[in-house]
């Protein structure tokens, strides 16, 4: 647990580093970025509050079981969409041409357009998933487990 | 025989990946190896992105480009699955430095090699 | 004495190596680009993305991105599965 300084700056930074890691997530198919980017981007607020706040006080709220539900959702969901193009192969992009994620761009230069991209949007969802939460659930055990008692708190 | 200026990311890369090696083998202290791998997996990650350059190329995307003469896509997408691996290296060597401390209550190479127990 | 001798011998021998294939290789800028140049013209119109990276990570080599959220999750199950039965505070 910091001081009063450190602990308002914590409050007052997190939600614009959530809303930019939300960002680069979202926009993996049009420009830079994409599912491992954003997710580091969104832990690195984890990362902040574990150290402003102290273990003990966000144990409290984010558990080790939720996040592990977290991870296992995002990798049922990536390999789920896997399986969805089965009707060829493994893998195959079954979203191209239709209404969700469907419209195909001509070969050359293009203006931005996020209804592109076929299956590659939900992708890089389930990945943001199981990165958020591996890496905030690696952060958080060793926090915990490596604490000091009479730490003045 | 290209010259040592036109080639400066690969000199880089060498120069990086000696010091990572010098540190791996002379330091007595875990959490110091540690840090000298970490610095020759970066040393990887450089060599990778830097072997898929194109004189005067631009980002490979199309949004708002300026022309189709690009940088080559793949070998950034095989650095992207490395540094992930990486973490992932990382995350455990660092466990079992915490794992070796309690036990022997020593973090010093040549002193914690007798695990009894 | 003898380790230390064939210990700087060694980092001596692998420095030397690398330095002379860093200044023998290729020029830096002109790579081979048979593969890139085919998934650079055939990109927008086989995915439908607009970004070559992204449809290389999740599209054209989609085995290896299902392969690296394998290791993610092990390496999350192994820390969680090591630190179980430490109790708190220092040594």
């Amino acid at each position: 647990m910091m001081s009063v300084i450190v602990r308002t700056i914590a409050r007052l930074a997190t939600p614009p580093i959530l809303v930019f890691g939300l960002y680069v997530i979202m926009h993996g198919h049009v420009t830079v970025g994409g599912g491992f980017q954003g997710g580091a981007v969104f832990a690195s607020a984890t990362a902040l509050v574990l150290v402003a706040f102290g273990s003990e006080r966000v144990r409290r709220y984010i558990t080790v079981s939720g996040l592990t539900l977290v991870s296992c959702a995002g990798a049922v969901l990536f390999a789920l969409l896997g399986f969805g193009g089965m009707c060829k192969t493994f893998f195959y992009n079954f979203l191209v041409g239709s209404p969700l994620f469907g419209h195909i761009p001509e070969y050359g230069p293009a203006h931005e357009d996020i209804w592109t991209g076929g299956v590659i949007a939900p992708m890089n969802i389930g990945v943001a998933l199981n990165v958020i939460a591996s890496l905030s659930a690696i952060m958080l055990t060793m926090a915990v487990v490596s604490r000091k008692t009479g730490d003045g708190e | 025989m290209t010259s040592l200026v036109v080639n400066a990311p690969f000199v880089a890369v060498a120069a990086l990946a000696c010091v990572g090696l010098y540190i791996m083998v002379t330091q007595r202290d875990l959490i110091k190896i540690v840090m000298g791998v970490t610095i020759l997996e970066s040393a990887v990650n450089l060599f990778l992105v830097s072997l898929g350059y194109r004189n005067e190329g631009a980002a490979p995307g199309f949004t708002h480009a300026s022309g189709t003469h690009m940088v080559l896509p793949v070998p950034q997408a095989l650095t992207l699955t490395s540094i992930v691996i990486g973490v992932a290296t990382t995350a455990l060597m660092l466990t079992l430095v915490i794992l070796i401390y309690r036990h022997t209550g020593e973090t010093d190479a040549e002193k914690s090699r007798r695990v009894k127990g | 004495m003898a380790r230390k001798l064939f210990a700087a011998i060694t980092l001596v021998v692998v420095a030397v190596m690398l330095f002379v294939v860093a200044v023998v290789m290729r020029p830096f800028g002109e790579p081979p680009s048979v593969m890139d140049d085919y998934i650079i013209q055939n990109t927008q119109e086989v995915t439908g993305a607009n970004s070559a990276v992204a449809a290389v990570v999740f599209d054209w080599r989609g085995y290896d991105t299902l392969g690296e959220a394998t290791v993610l999750f092990t390496a999350f199950t192994g820390v969680a599965l090591l630190l179980r039965g430490l109790k708190d505070g220092s040594a």
